[in-house]
C-alpha cells in the first residue's frame, strides 16, 4: 500500500509512550483519591469520620513532628543524666551510679526500623535453612521425596498458627542471663523465617533439579568433588531460580511480619497498628492508614531491590 | 598394539519393559593412538549416546567398553568431550571456562603456569580479544572454539567431538573445520568426531565409520580415507576419489535406513536453452495465478 500517512517520528512515539505510561496511572490515582475523599465525607465511624487523603498527609507530618520531639526529649534525658552523674560523683566519690535507659515510647519511624530489622533477621534465618536444604533436595531424589510431605504440609500454615508455638518455645528455650534480643523480636523473626522459607526451598530444589545435564557432565568429566561441584556448577546454575525464591520469600516475610508483630508485641509496624487500634483516638484511623501506605511502599521497595538482584544473577538464556 | 578405546558387542538402550528402546546394538570398534576417526550417522540414530559410552558417561548394557585394555572408568579429563551444544558455563568468561578445567586438571602447577596455559589455548583458537566475554556475548562459532579450547587445554589422550559444528552456519562451519584440521595436525591427538555430514567426516578424518539408522543402530564397515593432507576443500569437490568415498558412505547409510541408494546419474541431463524471444510480450505469470490475486496488499506494493 502506498504510504499515505506519515510514519510517527521517534520523539512523537516517545512522548506518546510517556503520556500513556505516566498518564494512565496518574489518572487512576487521581480517581482513587477522589473516591476516597467522597467516602471520607460520607462514612462515620465510632471515633469521628473516616479520614480523607488530606487528613492522612497531615498525620504524616504529625508523626514526623512527634518523632522529632521524642528524639529531642531522649537527647535531653541523656544530657541530664551525664550532668546528674557528675553531680552525684562530686557528692559521693565512692558511690555506685546506675545508668538508666530512656523509657519513652518508640516513635513511628523507629518502629519502621525495628520492623525492617526483624524481617531481615527472619529472612536471613529462612535463607540459611532453605538454600542448603533446597540444594540437597534438588540433588537427591530420595531426600526430595522424604522432605516433600513436610513441605506440602507446612507451606500453607498461617503465621498466626505458628506464632503461639514459636512464642512458647522461645520462652522455654531462650533464657540467657544477658539476652541479645527481646523475646518478642526473636518470636517475630522466627515466625517470619518459618513462613517465608518455603518459596526459597521449593524454588532452589526445582532450580537445582533442572540444571542442564550438560553442566553436570562437565563436572563429571572434570571429576569435580562433591563440594566443588556444588560451589562451581550447581550453585551458579541455580542462582536465578534461587533468587526468584528469595524474592518471593521476602514478600511473604514482610506480609507475615505485620501479623506476627501484632500478636508478639514486637515494637514494629504491626504493634503500631495494633496500639493505634486499641487507643481509639480521633487520629487512630489516619495513623493506621499512614502505616498501611508505609507497609505497602516498603514492601514494594524490597521487591524492587530483590528484582534487581535477581536480574543481576540471571545470565540470560543458557549458552547454546 | 592395544587400542586406546575398544568396543566389543556393546549395546545401550533406555527405559524398561514395554517402553524400552534399544538405541545402540552390537557395536564393535577399535580406536588407535593418534587416529582421527569420524563416525557418520543420521540425526537421532544414537550418536550422542555413543559418545557418552566412549567418554565413560554411560556404561554399556551389554558387551564391553575398554580404555587401554581396561574396563572403561567413569568420565575423566583424559577423555575430553566437546558437547553438541558446547555446555559452556554461562556465568564464567571465556578465560574462566577454560581456567576451571585447567585448574582442576593441573593442580600441581603454579598459578602462573596455569594462567599461561589458559592464555595459550585461547590464542590457539584465536579468541584472545574475547577472553573476558561471557558465552552469551559470543557468536555460535566463537562458543564452539571456546569449547574446543577447553577440551584441548586439558591435554586429553582422546578428544571426543559430538557434532561440534552441527549448530553453525555453512561458512562458520567451513572455517572451523579447517581450524580443527590445523589443530589436529599440530597436536596429533587421538580424535573421535561424530557428525551427520559425510563431507565433513571425509574432509577431516583418517577413517570414517558409518552408524546405521536407529533403533538398534550399529556400525558399518570402516572406510579408510587415504586422501593426503593438507586437504583442500575446493579441490576435493572435484576429486574423483573423494566423490567415490562419499558415495560409498552415503550408499551404506541409505541402505541401512531401508532406502534406495542414490543412483549415479546414468546419463547427463541436458537442459533446454530457453530464452524469451521478446520480453515485451511476456505475460507475467503471477497475474494469472489466483492465489496471487488474493494477496492484494502485496501486489499493490509491487506496482
Amino acid at each position: 500500500m502506498p504510504a499515505t500517512t506519515r510514519a510517527p517520528g521517534r520523539l512523537d512515539s516517545i512522548l506518546r509512550a510517556v503520556a500513556r505510561n505516566v498518564g494512565i496511572p496518574a489518572l487512576a490515582i487521581a480517581l482513587f483519591l477522589g473516591l476516597w475523599s467522597i467516602a471520607a465525607h460520607n462514612i462515620k465511624v465510632s471515633f469521628g469520620s473516616l479520614p480523607g487523603p488530606a487528613a492522612v498527609v497531615t498525620e504524616i507530618g504529625n508523626l514526623w513532628q512527634e518523632h522529632r520531639s521524642e528524639v529531642a526529649r531522649e537527647q535531653a534525658f541523656y544530657v541530664r543524666q551525664v550532668e546528674r552523674k557528675a553531680a552525684f560523683l562530686a557528692e559521693n566519690p565512692t558511690g555506685q551510679w546506675t545508668e538508666r535507659k530512656y523509657a519513652g515510647h518508640p516513635t513511628f519511624f523507629k518502629q519502621i526500623l525495628t520492623s525492617l530489622e526483624t524481617v531481615f533477621t527472619g529472612f536471613v534465618i529462612a535463607s540459611l535453612i532453605a538454600v542448603p536444604l533446597g540444594i540437597v533436595c534438588g540433588l537427591s531424589k530420595t531426600l526430595n521425596l522424604a522432605f516433600n510431605p513436610f513441605i506440602q504440609l507446612f507451606k500453607p500454615v498461617s503465621p498466626l498458627a505458628w506464632l503461639p508455638i514459636v512464642m512458647i518455645l522461645v520462652s522455654a528455650l531462650y533464657n540467657p542471663p544477658d539476652p541479645w534480643f527481646e523475646k518478642a523480636f526473636l518470636s517475630s523473626a522466627l515466625t517470619v523465617a518459618l513462613c517465608s522459607l518455603w518459596p526459597t526451598l521449593i524454588n532452589t530444589a526445582v532450580g537445582v533439579a533442572s540444571i542442564d545435564q550438560d553442566y553436570l557432565n562437565v563436572a563429571r568429566v572434570l571429576r569435580l568433588g562433591w563440594l566443588a561441584k556444588i560451589w562451581k556448577i550447581v550453585l551458579p546454575a541455580a542462582l536465578p531460580h534461587i533468587f526468584t525464591g528469595l524474592r518471593l520469600s521476602l514478600s511473604v516475610g514482610w506480609m507475615v511480619l505485620i501479623a506476627a508483630e501484632m500478636l508478639a508485641q514486637n515494637p514494629g509496624l504491626g504493634k503500631f497498628v495494633w496500639d493505634m487500634f486499641q487507643n481509639g483516638s480521633s487520629e487512630t484511623l489516619a495513623q493506621i492508614m499512614v502505616a498501611v501506605f508505609t507497609i505497602g511502599l516498603i514492601g514494594f521497595a524490597l521487591d524492587r531491590a530483590m528484582l534487581s538482584l535477581q536480574r543481576a544473577v540471571s545470565f540470560g538464556a543458557p549458552a547454546r | 598394539m592395544i587400542p586406546v578405546i575398544e568396543l566389543r558387542a556393546a549395546a545401550k538402550g533406555y527405559g524398561a519393559g514395554a517402553t524400552r528402546s534399544e538405541v545402540l546394538a552390537d557395536l564393535n570398534l577399535e580406536l588407535h593412538d593418534g587416529e582421527f576417526l569420524a563416525i557418520v550417522g543420521f540425526s537421532g540414530s544414537g550418536k550422542t549416546t555413543l559418545i557418552n559410552l566412549l567418554a565413560g558417561l554411560h556404561a554399556p548394557d551389554a558387551g564391553s567398553v575398554s580404555l587401554d585394555g581396561q574396563p572403561m572408568p567413569d568420565a575423566g579429563p583424559d577423555r575430553a568431550l566437546v558437547f553438541q551444544n558446547y555446555s559452556l558455563l554461562p556465568w564464567l568468561t571465556v578465560h574462566g571456562n577454560i581456567a576451571l578445567a585447567v585448574d582442576r586438571v593441573f593442580p600441581q602447577w603454579t598459578a602462573g603456569q596455569r594462567r599461561a596455559h589458559v592464555e595459550r589455548y585461547i590464542a590457539m583458537v584465536n579468541l584472545t580479544p574475547a577472553r573476558d566475554k561471557r558465552p552469551r556475548q559470543l557468536s555460535g562459532g566463537m562458543r564452539q572454539r571456546v569449547a574446543v579450547a577447553r577440551a584441548l587445554a586439558m591435554e586429553p589422550r582422546v578428544l571426543l567431538l559430538d557434532e561440534p559444528l552441527g549448530a553453525l552456519d555453512a561458512l562458520t562451519r567451513a572455517v572451523l573445520q579447517d581450524e580443527i584440521s590445523r589443530i589436529w595436525q599440530e597436536n596429533k591427538k587421538t580424535v573421535v568426531l561424530i557428525t551427520n555430514d559425510p563431507d565433513e567426516a571425509i574432509l577431516l578424518a583418517d577413517r570414517v565409520v558409518p552408524l546405521s539408522a536407529g533403533p538398534r543402530a550399529t556400525f558399518g564397515p570402516s572406510f579408510v580415507i587415504d586422501i593426503p593432507r593438507p586437504r583442500d576443500r575446493l579441490a576435493l569437490n572435484h576429486d574423483a576419489h573423494f566423490k567415490r568415498l562419499r558415495k560409498d558412505v552415503l550408499d551404506w547409510l541409505m541402505t541401512s535406513a531401508g532406502r534406495q541408494p542414490a543412483r549415479a546419474a546414468a546419463r547427463e541431463l541436458r537442459l533446454p536453452a530457453l530464452v524469451p524471444a521478446n520480453l515485451d510480450q511476456v505475460r507475467w505469470i503471477d497475474r494469472a495465478l489466483p492465489h496471487r490475486r488474493a494477496a492484494g496488499a502485496q501486489k499493490s506494493k509491487i506496482s
